[in-house]
């Protein structure tokens, strides 16, 4: 019977279909009646259970980090904010978007003007209700051209925000059909007063209070009992973030038991870590990539056909299984996958060709080395990846030379002011968002200096188109010119690795959007020991 | 007579002292002016505009000169304002005292074990000298320092917290703790400290008293029928104990300054990761109170162990 049980618990946490569990059982000999009456058995185990504390031990805090949402960067901060705030959108696993405070919104037929409806009765920390004025506020903190927010960027596109009644309405300076996906960020937790009075007060309407705050330590959180959406949310009566940022250190605060969830489990020891009794291992496909920058406007990458040399001449199989260990999937040299809603489907996937990466590069007319830079900072196994790269292309008679750069100040040297080097890249809510964010003519971070008058154009275009079909196929011409003419180099998109210790934890259910369940873990889960 | 030149001896350490912590001040200054990079870049990370960028630059006042910016870090310290972190805004005298205590408390707890453990396991050596005592003796202590002290401490996890679990592998420690939880959580970062420092004091002690041993006066202790473990406590420890202390000191201002790599594996929070976060988000002001407290440190456990010498050598005591 031991291995129905195994197999039922397949199906409630979604790796086995109810057909296949059925199919099974009735292989083992059990009719089907005893099968489903298993079945709903397991569903009620499934069922929350309040109470309890849940831990988790994360990579990606500083002592540096600040309560302030505007500040958000690391995974850390990302995972607790989730804890005590409150957001008006959450995206969902399907790729679409679930309302939270914003209890209904919709834009006007040019895109333009967007209405939201704000939720009654939700109530902040400090007992005050949540209002409109309060959701008008922390837009207006974080789009100020004063501010320091991590959301400035995508929030540039506002033009005025209002509060009247329980209506906030936003008018944006340029048509944006997908708007309400931006404001999902997790920057955008809705604070009392915007937080324009204290940024830091960590005082939101989410699931748990704040009650710990040592950054670079550790956080801590006890259910908030006037939480408004309690069915879904706040089993565990605490919560508790403790930051780890070794990996070995990590592990075995799970193995013994310290923690109920760890982020970033390293993928050369994820065959170690699913040997574990009570441990399973939950690979996310998120939205990050590990691109190789070329500059389009700098020599000699201005030459297209130099860049597409170099395209195909990466062995991006290769790769992925030697610096992700499979835990990946392979980039067609366009910024999305299929995390994505609306991503294009059915475009030829660039493989490694030596024979016409050599045909493009005697076109291109380049001789020489090409030097390449490189840092472990860019992301684990940067440097690897610029090696493998230069094995690759040497196949194709392409010489690049790799230089390693200090991790310190890579970001601020390296990146983005050198023509030629490896980076990382976060997913963004919309495709539009990723390609206004980066590759557009004026864009702030364009790292590529990809400038081209009819991606500008289509960005623009599939912004303000509200007919999906239609959106999408703008989104499949935009990838094709990427691909094709840009000077972006994707070779994988990683999957972010957690760790979940099953045997005391209910719950758990992987979300496409990022990791420990787009950082709902401990809000969502519940203790079963 | 004697007192007087001691008073003065001292009076000239103590100053030199502060003069040496002065001139470390400058020199902490100078070199978080020279580091590249930019704090304004490196709080916002990867995701910042350039007007964002701009704006919080001109909030935190980096568009001062560098000698103004000293003088005013100088004199604030002076008042004990050891000023605020750029990036999150605290007051650091505040957030770095919970650290210094967290560092000072582990350094305590191997020093503990470690000073007195050493300097036994030195003296055994002496008088086992060359026999399978102190072989095995320098053969464990030594083994223990040529292993890395990451390979100790998970070495130490994975036998003391995951399958023993006698121990917790994380050694957080919180304000809401108790001494002795906090004793429980600190026990395998202070093994793996003590393991790492335990070689070096111990084969000082052993090559300090070695050297005195080989004097008239210790052959007259034997010759005059004294057991050997006595002529070691009674003559050839005090006239060693200058070098020993000298090495004494110098590995407890390691176990203050030098254990980041401990603090990581076991997630204890101290002062070292402090520093190491805020050397790379950029935040020079507690880039450069954590080096000051640091060469604070260095430099008086040094001078204790100048004076201490100075107390111990009787010749400096009594001139003639």
């Amino acid at each position: 019977m031991s291995e129905l049980d195994f197999l039922s618990r397949r199906v409630m946490t979604g790796r086995l279909s109810r057909r296949d569990f059925l199919g099974r059982a009735a292989a083992l000999g059990v009719s089907a009646a005893f099968a489903n009456t298993m079945l709903s058995t397991a569903a009620q185990a499934q069922s929350p259970v309040r109470g309890g504390i849940l831990r988790a031990g994360l990579q990606g805090g500083e002592s540096t980090n600040s309560l302030d949402p505007a500040l958000n960067l690391s995974q850390v901060p990302f995972n607790f904010c989730k804890q005590w705030g409150e957001f008006l959108f959450r995206l969902t696993r399907d790729g679409g978007l679930e309302n939270r405070i914003a209890e209904d919104a919709g834009p006007s037929s040019d895109a333009k003007t967007w209405t939201m409806k704000i939720r009654q009765g939700v109530e902040f920390h400090n007992g005050k209700t949540v209002t409109a004025e309060d959701v008008a506020a922390t837009i207006e903190r974080h789009a100020d051209k004063n501010s320091n927010s991590g959301a400035f960027g995508i929030l540039g596109n506002v033009d005025t925000i209002k509060a009247s009644g329980n209506e906030v309405v936003i008018t944006l300076k340029e048509p944006d059909a997908e708007f309400n996906y931006l404001l999902a960020d997790y920057h955008l937790l809705i604070q009392p007063n915007g937080g324009k009075d204290n940024p830091t007060s960590g005082i939101s309407a989410g699931p748990y209070k704040v009650t710990v705050d040592e950054p670079g330590i550790r956080y801590g959180g006890e259910r908030f009992e006037n939480f408004w959406d309690k069915e879904h949310m706040g089993f565990a009566d605490q919560v508790e973030i403790i930051v780890m940022n070794d990996p070995t250190a990590r592990m075995a605060a799970l193995q013994s038991g310290q923690v109920h969830f760890i982020n970033r489990v390293e993928p050369k020891i994820v065959d170690l870590v699913k040997r574990l009794p009570g441990v399973s291992i939950e690979n996310v496909s998120g939205k990050g990539y590990y691109p190789i920058n070329m500059f389009c406007d700098t020599p000699p990458f201005d030459n297209k056909d130099l860049r597409m040399a170099l395209k195909l001449a990466v062995d991006r199989e290769q790769m992925l299984q030697t610096i992700l260990r499979g835990y990946g999937t392979v980039g067609n040299d366009f910024p999305v996958n299929k995390a994505y809603p609306l991503f294009p489907e059915g475009i030829e996937q660039r493989v490694f060709d030596p024979e016409k990466a050599a045909e493009f590069y005697k076109k291109s007319g380049h001789s020489g080395s090409i030097l390449l830079r490189t840092s472990d900072v860019a992301f684990p196994g940067a440097i690897d990846a610029a090696q493998l790269f230069q094995q690759s292309a040497a196949k194709c008679g392409i010489t690049i030379e790799v230089r390693r750069e200090p991790g310190d100040g890579y970001w601020s040297e390296v990146w983005n002011k050198q023509p030629f080097c490896l980076s990382y890249w976060g997913g963004r809510a919309t495709q539009n968002q990723m390609y206004t964010t980066g590759y557009t003519s004026n864009a702030d971070w364009n790292d590529t200096r990809f400038k081209n008058p009819q991606m500008d154009q289509m960005v623009v275009a599939s912004r303000g188109e509200l007919d999906e079909e239609k959106r999408k196929g703008i989104y499949r011409d935009m990838a094709v010119l990427m691909r094709d003419e840009g000077g972006l180099i994707v070779p994988f998109f990683n999957d972010f690795m957690d760790a979940v210790a099953t045997n005391k934890v209910g719950g758990y259910n992987k979300h496409v959007a990022g990791e420990l369940m787009d950082g709902y873990s401990l809000a969502e889960c519940w203790a079963t020991a | 007579m004697g007192g007087a030149t001691v008073a003065k001896l001292i009076a000239q350490r103590i100053a030199l002292g502060v003069l040496l912590l002065l001139a470390v001040s400058v020199l902490i200054f100078a070199g978080t002016q020279i580091l590249p990079g930019d704090v304004a870049q490196s709080i916002l990370g990867q995701a910042a505009t350039p007007q964002a960028l701009e704006n919080l630059r001109r909030e935190l006042g980096l568009n001062d000169p560098a000698y103004i910016r000293y003088f005013r870090w100088l004199f604030g310290i002076l008042q004990g304002d050891l000023g605020t972190a750029l990036s999150n805004k605290r007051d650091i005298a505040t957030a770095l005292s919970g650290r210094l205590a967290n560092t000072l408390f582990l350094a305590a707890c191997a020093a503990v074990v470690s000073v007195p453990l050493a300097i036994l396991l030195g003296l055994l050596a002496v008088r086992y000298r060359n026999g399978i005592i102190d072989k095995a003796i320098s053969g464990f202590a030594l083994a223990s320092t040529s292993l890395p002290e990451f390979f100790i401490g998970y070495l130490l996890i994975l036998v003391f917290a995951v399958k023993l679990q006698w121990f917790p592998a994380s050694s957080t420690v919180y304000d809401s703790m108790s001494f002795l939880q906090r004793l429980q959580a600190v026990v395998l970062p202070a093994t793996a400290l003590t393991l790492v420092v335990l070689a070096h004091m111990m084969r000082m002690t052993r090559a300090a008293v070695l050297n005195v041993m080989q004097s008239a006066y210790i052959e007259t202790a034997e010759l005059k029928g004294l057991s050997p473990l006595k002529i070691i406590r009674r003559h050839a420890f005090p006239n060693a104990i200058a070098p020993i202390i000298n090495v004494v000191m110098l590995n407890l201002a390691f176990l203050v300054v030098g254990v980041v790599v401990v603090e990581v594996i076991f997630v204890y929070p101290g002062m070292g990761q402090y520093l190491v976060d805020h050397v790379s988000k950029r935040d020079v002001p507690v880039v450069q109170a954590v080096g000051l407290i640091f060469a604070a440190v260095y430099i008086t456990l040094n001078m204790v162990a100048d004076i201490a010498a100075l107390l111990a050598n009787p010749r400096l005591r009594h001139p003639k």
